[in-house]
């Protein structure tokens, strides 16, 4: 069908759903949202009388109902495939870049390997048992496990598009979404989209232990971690487990649960926490508190900072999963966030120190990032700049005050600034979060600012997400300490991870 | 002959380049170098951890003069390199044996 038939059929089709019965456009799935987005526009064009008399008794076709359908799913599917590869975006060249110019010259490579080499690691292990253990089993099933997904996906068994020889047509799985107002993608599409953060996320650890970690233990640690910590986690808060807020299976501890928008537990909070554990159990850096260790390449730092900028409004608008004004919502309070937490940070040290450094821009910018990620979906423009103004001072004094009070060696942050501003943003979220953005608590209060309970459900969330980060991390690392140790030998760091693991170097100038 | 050493800014390396051009100086020889004088160093900030950096880069040019140029070059790079602020760089002058070009032999002030 040509384009401008398509146009066609949508104006009609919008003219029609918008003046439909309530009852009539509650029975579609999807068509009735288009209809009534589009029909504020149409009828611009169209008197209301004549529409009210065109459409009195009359039901939209089925076959009108399925043009609509597969126009919304186009608009929806296109927005998550751009987002999810926004998303990756996010852990190469964006985060690689980002690390890879904090480091020293002689592990440039490393750290950048360890990003890069993630995203092909982790795809795998999504593809093959990832997704079925995060997004495995029905919600709304009496038999549902509230702990761990199941089996249903493993090898995308159920994901990937099959030839049903019955029908004689290729079918592709949709994904119909809990708890249940989400139009659907394709499952493949969601499978995608959720791999992306699988990805990023143990990268993010890496900012902890670089400069001094084995190759080979990051690997197999990362396997553990990603299939022990993260897909249980994943699990709990977005897909009906023991943490999400509404959900059917909420034990009484979790005191009605937590709203998590993108990631501020799942991703932010588990990474964090568990690179400070990384930092401790491994230890730190030879010279560290005697030796200068300033970032090599700042350059590389603002040019992977800027990509993070960008990549994360897939992140966060991506993360409603469809098209819609709340995928705006989550854009505005995206980029308002990084632009206050970037001029925060920078003003702090400006008055402190005297001078706003770039690197301090770049950082807060990340901060305000991961501070309103948890609450992206859920709170106005306004709140969005205050939780990236509270993002910035927090992690500033996490990363310049608490580290070298405490004097641990967290390379390159990961804790102060996705630990702690993971956490903090999971609590603002409970202050934060309001009906006006999403109807999660069914038009009743919800943040704290407006009167509601939600803060009680993220306080629990974020203490259950730090204990068990906390354990599980370091019951992984004492293991693989014992088997094959965590760290390269001295001469190994001495000389860089580069050539010491990888056998090459960042820079050859002939 | 004598030869001169001036640590000058980076920045004002082809504004010296040129001056000495025109002085009739037909070759010279460039060397990225780090140090400090009186100014010494300076901080870096790197989120909150600060850096003392001792040795500033500067440009070294190396030139050998006839001894009756070296009056006219000294003063074009003292001139031409000034800014009058901390950290201008030195010249050092130094009385030089012998020059030899190595692709005819010749010497001294021929060899220029």
């Amino acid at each position: 069908m040509s384009f401008y038939q398509a146009g066609k059929w949508l104006l009609l089709a919008s003219i029609l759903a918008f003046h439909v019965s309530p009852t009539t456009a509650r029975a579609q799935d999807s068509a009735p949202k288009l209809g009534m987005n589009a029909g504020t526009s149409s009828s611009a064009t169209t008197t209301p009388g004549d529409v009210a008399t065109a459409s009195a008794n009359y039901t939209v076709p089925a076959y009108l109902q399925k043009q609509v359908g597969n126009a919304a799913l186009a608009g929806h599917n296109a927005w998550m495939l751009v987002s999810s590869a926004l998303v990756l975006l996010m852990t190469a060249p964006g985060l690689a870049l980002f690390y890879g110019g904090l480091v020293r010259k002689k592990n440039v490579l490393g750290v950048m390997m360890q990003c890069f080499f993630l995203m092909g690691l982790n795809s795998v292990i999504w593809a093959l048992w990832g997704y079925s253990l995060a997004f495995g089993g029905d919600p709304r099933s009496k038999n549902f496990n509230p702990w761990i997904g199941n089996g249903d996906y493993l090898c995308m068994h159920g994901v990937e598009r099959t030839w049903n020889v019955g029908t004689n047509q290729a079918e592709t799985p949709m994904f119909a979404g809990y708890p249940g107002s989400i139009d659907p993608i394709p499952r493949l599409t969601h499978m995608l989209f959720q791999g992306m953060f699988f990805i990023i996320t143990p990268a993010l650890i890496c900012g902890a232990f670089a400069e001094r970690m084995k190759f080979s233990t990051m690997v197999v640690f990362t396997i553990l971690w990603g299939t022990l910590i993260y897909c249980p986690l994943a699990h709990w808060v977005w897909w009906g487990g023991v943490l999400q807020y509404g959900s059917a299976h909420l034990p009484g501890w979790a005191a009605g649960g937590a709203l998590d928008f993108a990631g501020g537990t799942v991703v932010h909070i588990s990474s964090g926490i568990s690179a400070l554990v990384c930092a401790l159990l491994i230890g730190r850096r030879l010279g560290y508190g005697s030796e200068p260790m300033p970032p090599h390449n700042l350059t590389y730092t603002v040019v992977g900072a800027a990509l993070l900028w960008i990549g994360w409004f897939g992140f966060n608008a991506g993360s409603e999963l469809q098209s819609d004004a709340i995928a705006s919502s989550a854009f505005a309070a995206t980029h308002f966030a990084a632009a206050a937490g970037a001029i925060t940070w920078a003003a702090m040290e400006w008055f402190i120190r005297g001078k706003p450094s770039v690197l301090g821009a770049c950082s807060g910018a990340v901060a305000g990032l991961v501070c309103i990620t948890p609450a992206s979906g859920f709170v106005n423009p306004m709140p969005a700049i205050a939780m990236g103004i509270a993002g910035g001072v927090v992690c500033f004094t996490a990363c310049t005050g608490f580290k070298s009070k405490f004097r641990y060696d967290d390379s390159l942050d990961a804790f102060g600034v996705h630990g702690v501003g993971g956490t903090l943003g999971a609590l603002l979220t409970g202050v934060f979060a309001t009906r006006a953005v999403t109807d999660a608590n069914h038009g009743q209060p919800l943040g704290l600012l407006e009167g509601g309970s939600l803060l009680r459900g993220q306080i629990v969330a974020v203490l259950a997400t730090w204990v068990f980060a906390i354990v599980g991390t370091f019951a992984i690392l004492k293991i693989l300490d014992a088997l094959m140790g965590l760290r390269v030998t001295q001469q190994q760091e001495l000389q860089g991870l580069d050539v010491s693991q990888h056998g090459e170097e960042g820079y050859i100038f002939i | 002959m004598k030869k001169i050493e001036a640590v000058i800014r980076h920045f004002k390396l082809e504004d010296v380049k040129n001056a000495l051009t025109e002085q009739g100086i037909q070759g010279m020889t460039i060397t990225e170098v780090r140090g400090f004088g009186r100014q010494k160093g300076h901080t870096e900030m790197y989120r909150g951890t600060e850096y003392t950096v001792d040795f500033v880069p500067k440009v070294k040019i190396e030139v050998v003069v006839p001894d009756g140029q070296l009056h006219n070059v000294v003063d074009t790079i003292m001139r031409v390199a000034q800014t009058g602020q901390i950290g201008d760089g030195k010249i050092f002058v130094i009385d030089l044996a012998n020059t030899i070009r190595i692709r005819t032999g010749e010497t001294g002030e021929d060899a220029l």
